[in-house]
Order: C-alpha cells, then structure tokens, then sequence
C-alpha cells in the first residue's frame, strides 16, 4: 500500500477550490482512492457496510481546509448534512488535528468533483450513504487538518526565527512561549500558504484528542435551523425562476395517452405545460399556482402495460416462492439432516411491507443555466450518478453540471436514487421549458409518497431445530423480496452470484453460533420501484432473525438474553452491547407487572453494533405503547458522543415509524397511501423515553446513522410477545383484536 | 390587494386571496424559514403565530390572516413572543435539538405558543401540544426536553 502523498496544488487548483480573495492557505491533498476502478465500476452504495477501508491506488487531489485572513477556518465537507451530523463531524476532525478554536470553524459544501471528494469506500464515486461519511473521512480530515497546522508552525518559526519544536498551538492561537510570540491563523495564512506541505503529516495519539470523543461541541447547522435562515432547496429563489408541479400516473408503469390542459392554462401564473416522460408539467410563477394549473389537467392515462397487483397478491406470491428453494448465499453443515434429528422444530413466517422515506422536505431540485451548463441546487446525496444523469439527459458533460449542496431536509436513503429519478426529472422540464429558465421541481406531499422507491416488501421464513439440551443445531432461513440493487449502477458492486448483497445483509452473518445453517434468497422482479431506506436489509433482517431467536429461546425455556450470550463466543462486540443494554436497561430486575414486558434485540449494520431494550405496556384498547427504550451502541471511535447519541434517539424513532404504524399499501397496483394522515409516522405522544450507552472503544470509527434503526421493531416485537405471550410476526406490529 | 402584516412589517400583495398564508409567506413575502411539509395541516412544519396563536399557514387562506398579526420564526425573537421564543431557541441550541432541521421552526413555533399559555407544561401537556408536528429525524426526546428546559429557563 502506498502512502498518502500530499503535495502542493498548483495556482489553477487553487483558484478553483473557491476560496476567494480573502483566503491565505488552501491546502491540496492528493489521498488514496480505490484503484480497482479500471474497467466497469464497481460501486458499493449505501447499503454496503461501512467496514472496508480504503485500498491503494490511483491518487486524486483533494481540497479541505482554507484559512482566511480573517482567522476563518473553512471545512469543506464532501457529504451531504441532512441531519446526521456531518457539517459537525468532519469539522471536528479538522479542528482536532489543527488544534482550532471550535468558534472559527465554518463549514461549507464541497461541489460535485469525485477527483477530490469521492467517498473512500466507493472507489470514484462522490457521494453519502450507507453511514460511511465519518468512517470513510477520518484519517482524510485529519491529515489535511494537521497538513495546515504544521504548514502554520511552519511560518511562525521563519518569521520569529525560533525552532518550531518550540512553538505551540492552542485553540487557534500560535505561540512561541520562551519569547511570548504569538499569532492567529488569519495573521499567518499567507506566510503559511509559501511553506511546502508536509509528506506525511503527524497525526496525533488518541490520548492527546481534546475534541475527538471529548467534548459536548454545538452543531454547525444547530442557529441557523432553529432561526429560519438554513437554507433548503425548497427555499431556492431565482430571477426569472417558475416552479413546476408534475401530474404523475397513477400506477406504476403507466404513460400519457394524451392530455386537456386548457384549464391548467387558464390558471393564473401558469406559464407552460410540457409532458415530459414521468407525466405532464406545469410551470408556473409560484408553487401555488402550478399546483393549481396540476389539479387543474385533464390527463388519459394509458394503463395497459401497467403494474397492477396489490400487495396482498405480492404476498401471496411471495410465499408460494418460499416453498421452492431460492438462490444459497450461505450453507454451512447439513441444516436438512440437522432438522430431521432435532428435538424440537421452530418454523416462523416474518413479513414486512413497502415503506416510504417520507422525508420531511418532499423531493425537490433547482435546475439553471450556468455559463457553461448548468448548476444543479439540491440536498444532494449522490453527485456522481446525479451529475451524469442530468449531463444524459441535457447533453451535457458531466462536467457542465455543476451540483450546489444545500442542506436536505432528511432522505434516509431517498436522495441518493440510483437512477437520479427526481433529478432526472426536473432536468427533463428544464430542457422541455427551453432550457433557458430557471426551474425549480417541487414534490408535494402526495407526489412524494406516491412516486415509489420504496423499502421493499420481504417475507422471511426460518426454520430451526434444537437438540435435546435446548441448543440450536440448525438455521434454515429463506428470504423473498426485490433486489434494490439489480439494474442500476451498483449492480455490479452489491449484486455477488445473483444475491443482491442487501437483501440479505443481516442474516448472512448472524453473531450465533449454530452448526447447521442454510440461507437462499429469492429475488423477483416487480415493476414497484425501490431504493434503500434508512439501514436498509437490515429493517427486515434483524426483525426476522432477531425474533426468531426470542422464539427459540421461549422453546428452550431459556432466558432470551442468556440464551443469545451462550451463542455469542465468537462476536463479543454483538455480545457486550446486548449485555449492555440488558444491564442499563433492567433486564434482571424482576418481572414487570402483568400488561407490561421488556423484550431485547441486538444487530450489527454498517460495521457498529446495537442492543436495545424496549418496555411496553399493553392497554385494553387491543394497542400498546412503547414506554422507554435502553441502547447499547458500539461504534468504535467515537468523534462527537452527542451527534452519536442522537443518531441513537433519532434513528430508533424512525425505526418505530415502521415499527408501529408506517406502511404503503398497494391495491390494484394503486398506492393506498397518500399524505400523513394515512401514511402514519411516530410523532411526539409515541415517543418513548430513551437513554443511549456508548461502549469505549478504540477501534476506526464506524456508522452512527443507520444502526439503530433496525434494532427496535424487535426488541418491541420481543417485549409484545413478553407481555402478551403471543408472537408477533408482521410489521407494523398490531395486536389482534 | 391583500394587506399582510408579517414580523411587524405590512405587505400589499397582488396574490389570489384563496392562496394558502404559507406560499404568500415564502413566495411573496420571502420569509421561506416557514416550511412546507404536507400541505393538509397534519405536519405542523408550516405552524407560525396569527395574533399570538400557532396556525397551520398551509391550511390558511391569505385572506383570513389579512389584518392580523402574524409572526414566523424569523420575526419569534424580536416578536411579541420574544421572551418565550428566545428561551426556546436558546434551549434548542443548548441540546442541540435539531437533525436535519426542516421541521423545527415550527417545532419552536408551536412550542413558544405552548409556554406562552402554560408556563410549566408536564410531559402529558408536551404530548398532547406537540403532537401535530412531525419531526421525521424523530428528535422528539430533546424536543421534550428542551421545552422543559425553556420552561425553567423563564421561571
């Protein structure tokens, strides 16, 4: 493996980080990048876990820091802030290894440039998902950050004329402190933009970290989101600018026979209408109005080819396909032979419906013409695939699209569409609008849940055996759902032998030792579209396996946690969180009353490791409620505990969502679900009490974002069964009347 | 011609009367830290202050706010409510409230309205008050916990 080689950039570079006239030190870092990204691309997108690092390879220049005169230090951060935490993480590794007053960071979005800000894990690619940004970046934002801090050290020690061993930094300020020199960042940037950049920057010991793991650091984005001022796309005003509404149809699949829009047209503020290949646009001069002159169109649709089913006949399907052997991703002994001899067989059918991402920023992308292109305005998560699908569509190089990332108002994983599908989009109505007009694409809400690229419907079915000591000798697991992956870009990095690596994430490993294990996958092809949503295989994955094991666990007449731990030799981490979160959490205290049970799970997702326990309390109502939750995380380095913490909270809430209530339906291949009175999200009245226990560690950091949002459905599934002493088998989870 | 009198400012806007408060908010006033997020008042991103009450500007007609005053967060601190609405923000940035931040102005709108009727609100109060505004980051627990802090904050 070859070394990170930093080197200056050359004046050009300079000039194009965007620095401006006031910046005194831009510092260019060539890093490591993938280098097997000869020949087709191999993408591992977000649903791949965040565990691999960075190989050698070609080498691309990257651009960091910039520190300006006015003792501003400039973070540019390469992933998208839609609420995770990045414009603070990245920071703070900069800040660490600079040795900067937290106050003078500002962070600022990278621009679409994968020679630079590619994802480390992703090869070329630029981009966010699959809880990678921390990972990926952490030694990248150090280094470039101790580059700085020892090209300043640097500058100081020529222009005091002292050794530089001497010279110390503290919360921005360079001092000399024998001869009482000292200096702010913004009064040495010139001097330290002269000085060469060092080969091999010192990074610092971990026991020297001041920020890293320390301190409570406020969020960057934290005023300006609690004032008004952060801007999202949705805010995005132009000159000259129309705002389009599109007409969707309304089954998957089905196209424009033809169109009246004499009514749309007679709307005030309309400007145009164009149909385009998603359906029929309206432009107009406000949102208001071309949503009007949208409700206002008169539009035959032509449904023949279109997608028709209903999630019940999905089902249905779904199961007479579990009865045949699917495609093996693992087998290991003889799982068949191990059944026939066991002393009890455990058989269980696990389900799960499609979901929608149902950010709270509907989908929406600003398209104008630049000077040589255009420039794309959006919570961009993707600019890679998005940058050349909106060059495919305007006939553009990729290169003349240049991509501004605003903050985005959540995604959890819709943002990052492999086909650029709203991109794509609004790039078809700029171009059909003349290409000359600023245009803004705006989702509503009715649009957004409707539109698809759903967390796709899976049904599981497990069958174990146990031997006459109540140990599991066997594991046969089938799984039966749409690959995310299979079509798009990433298919051949994600789909291996035909398995669709995040289909079956999950349950391919699982922290038990069991001697017999079988695991096939069935992958069948649905006109539904689909996507990755929030963790991924993993919302169906652990919910399966994880309830399973309560199920054998009950049949063993063992102790759901005990029973797990004797399994667990050979995955401590597994171990010491679900311990974890049994200890804080009460699990040896005595039982709860009747009505009320506490349940367990735990899962690894994107390379971190979660244990939770949920209390739930039944009422007479045939409902329940979710009382307190207890988390266990172990996500090796930790940079910002309280970004961690709330990872924990927010990303078991949104687990919850689909937990107890969240589900698109499909009738006749019609969306059931249309706003958020009928697609039902948690909401503050559901809201558990929760409390999060980060596990010390030293280990590369790894994701924070996704790992606890599996984790929840069944530890709660688990505590249902607890208080109830039925089991539950389907999301969202409802208590027979 | 509708008069709008927004953050203590008055406005004449040439818009269709029927237009909901929150597009002449953000498109005609230019005020857009109040959000759109669903369009039927069951979000709450949308929520702003009509004459000291917190309102769905989404399900509101431009015409029914005519004449009264309206406040958005980005008129909260310096507006009638700006005691309440300041220690609500301040709290917010104290736990550091917010994710992806797209709900949250009018997470602090309904908030402030909440502790500007009840001082010293109980969980079950919080709930109950809160519960029409979606937060999809699900940063409920600090919510809570913020509003109790704002609450003591004021006492």
């Amino acid at each position: 493996m070859s070394k990170p080689k930093i080197v200056n950039l050359s004046r050009r570079a300079f000039l194009t980080t965007g620095a401006g006239a006031a910046a005194g030190l831009t510092l260019g870092v060539w890093l490591l990048t993938r280098g097997q990204m000869s020949g087709p691309a191999k993408l591992a997108g977000p649903g791949m876990a965040g565990g691999a690092h960075a190989a050698a390879g070609d080498f691309a220049p990257n651009a960091f820091v910039r520190i300006g005169t006015d003792d501003s230090v400039t973070v540019v951060c390469k992933h998208l802030e839609m609420g995770q935490g990045t414009f603070t993480g990245l920071p703070t590794l900069v800040a660490e290894e600079l040795d900067a007053r937290w106050a003078q960071i500002r962070p600022e979005g990278a621009p679409a440039d994968a020679q630079r800000y590619n994802n480390l894990f992703w090869g070329s690619v630029q981009g966010t998902g699959g809880s990678t940004a921390i990972a990926n970046a952490f030694e990248q934002m150090r280094k470039a950050g101790a580059a700085a801090r020892s090209m300043l050290v640097a500058a100081a020690a020529g222009q005091w004329q002292v050794p530089a061993a001497e010279i110390t930094v503290v919360d921005g300020v360079v001092s000399h402190p024998k001869s009482g020199q000292r200096a702010t960042f913004g009064e040495l940037a010139a001097a330290a933009a002269e000085q060469p950049v060092p080969e091999a920057p010192v990074l610092k010991d971990p026991s020297e970290f001041k920020l890293i793991g320390k301190a409570f650091l406020p969020r960057k984005d934290s005023r300006a989101k609690c004032t008004g001022v952060a801007q999202f796309t949705q805010d995005v005003r132009l000159p000259n600018m129309l705002t389009a509404c599109v007409a969707h149809p309304p089954r998957f699949g089905a196209t424009v026979r033809s169109f009246d829009d004499s009514a749309a047209r007679a709307v005030p503020g309309v400007r145009q209408v164009l149909q385009i290949p998603t359906g029929v646009a309206v432009l107009a001069d406000d949102f208001w109005s071309a949503q009007q002159g949208r409700d206002a169109l008169v539009v035959d649709w032509d449904e023949s080819n279109a997608f028709k089913l209903g999630s019940k006949e999905i089902l249905a399907d779904y199961r007479k396909r579990a009865d045949g052997p699917g495609k093996t991703v693992t087998s290991t002994g003889d799982a068949d032979a191990a059944l026939a001899n066991a002393t009890a067989v455990i058989e269980a059918e696990y389900s799960v419906p499609f979901l929608a991402h149902a950010a709270m920023e509907t989908m929406d992308c600003v398209i104008t013409p630049d000077a040589d292109g255009v420039r794309v305005i959006n919570g961009e998560q993707f600019q890679t695939i998005d940058q050349q699908a909106v060059a495919r569509v305007l006939r553009l190089k990729p290169a003349q699209v240049r991509i501004e990332m605003l903050y985005a108002g959540g995604s959890f994983g819709r943002r990052a569409n492999p086909q650029s599908d709203y991109l794509v989009e609004a790039a078809h109505i700029f171009k059909a609008a003349g290409g000359e007009t600023p245009v803004k694409l705006i989702w509503t809400r009715e649009d957004d849940t409707r539109a698809g690229f759903y967390r796709p419907l899976y049904l599981h079915r497990l069958k174990a055996g146990l031997d006459a000591n109540g140990r599991p000798v066997a594991w046969q697991h089938r799984i039966v759902g749409q690959s995310i992956a299979t079509g798009t870009a990433f298919e051949p990095g994600l789909v291996v032998d035909g398995i669709d690596q995040t289909s079956v994430e999950g349950a391919q490993e699982i922290p038990y030792a069991i001697p017999n294990r079988h695991l096939d996958l069935h992958s069948p092809k649905l006109a539904v579209p689909v996507q990755w949503w929030r963790a991924v295989g993993s919302t169906h994955t652990a919910f399966a396996v994880e309830c399973m094991m309560d199920e054998l666990a009950a049949a063993a007449g063992a102790d759901p946690v005990d029973f797990r731990v004797a399994l667990m030799g050979e995955h401590p981490r597994e171990r010491d969180v679900l311990k974890l979160a049994a200890q804080q959490g009460g699990w040896y205290e005595p039982p709860l009353p009747a009505g009320r049970g506490r349940g367990i799970a735990v899962h690894k997702s994107f390379g971190s490791y979660v244990g939770m326990l949920a209390e739930v309390t039944l009422d007479g109502d045939n409902g329940f409620s979710v009382d307190r939750v207890v988390i266990a995380v172990d996500c090796g380095t930790v940079v910002n505990p309280d970004v961690v913490m709330a990872q924990m909270e927010g990303g078991m809430g949104f687990g919850l969502s689909a937990a107890l209530m969240s589900e698109i339906t499909l009738v006749d291949g019609a969306v059931q679900q249309s706003n958020f009175h009928d697609y039902l999200v948690l909401r503050m009245d559901k809201m558990p009490a929760v409390e999060v226990h980060l596990v010390p560690s030293t280990a590369p950091p790894t994701g924070a974002g996704e790992p606890a949002t599996p984790v929840i459905a069944p530890a709660v599934a688990n505590a249902l069964a607890a208080a109830t002493g039925q089991r539950f088998y389907a999301l969202p989870l409802k208590r027979a009347a | 011609m509708i008069e709008l009198r927004v953050n203590g400012e008055t406005h004449q806007l040439d818009i269709d009367p029927q237009m909901p408060l929150l597009w002449a908010l953000r498109e005609h006033v230019g005020l857009t830290g109040t959000k759109y997020g669903c369009g039927i008042g069951q979000c709450g991103a949308c929520t702003v202050h009509l004459g000291g009450a917190a309102v769905r500007a989404c399900s509101l007609p431009v015409s029914a706010a005519a004449g009264q005053d309206i406040t958005t967060i980005e008129g909260l601190a310096a507006g009638p409510q700006g005691p309440v609405g300041s220690a609500v923000q301040q709290a917010w940035q104290d736990l550091d409230v917010v994710q992806c931040g797209f709900c949250q102005s009018g997470q602090i709108m309904q908030a402030t309205a909440l502790l500007a009727a009840n001082p010293a609100p109980d969980d079950a109060a919080i709930d109950t008050n809160m519960a029409g505004n979606i937060c999809r980051c699900a940063t409920y627990a600090r919510i809570r916990r913020a509003i109790h802090k704002a609450a003591q904050a004021l006492a």
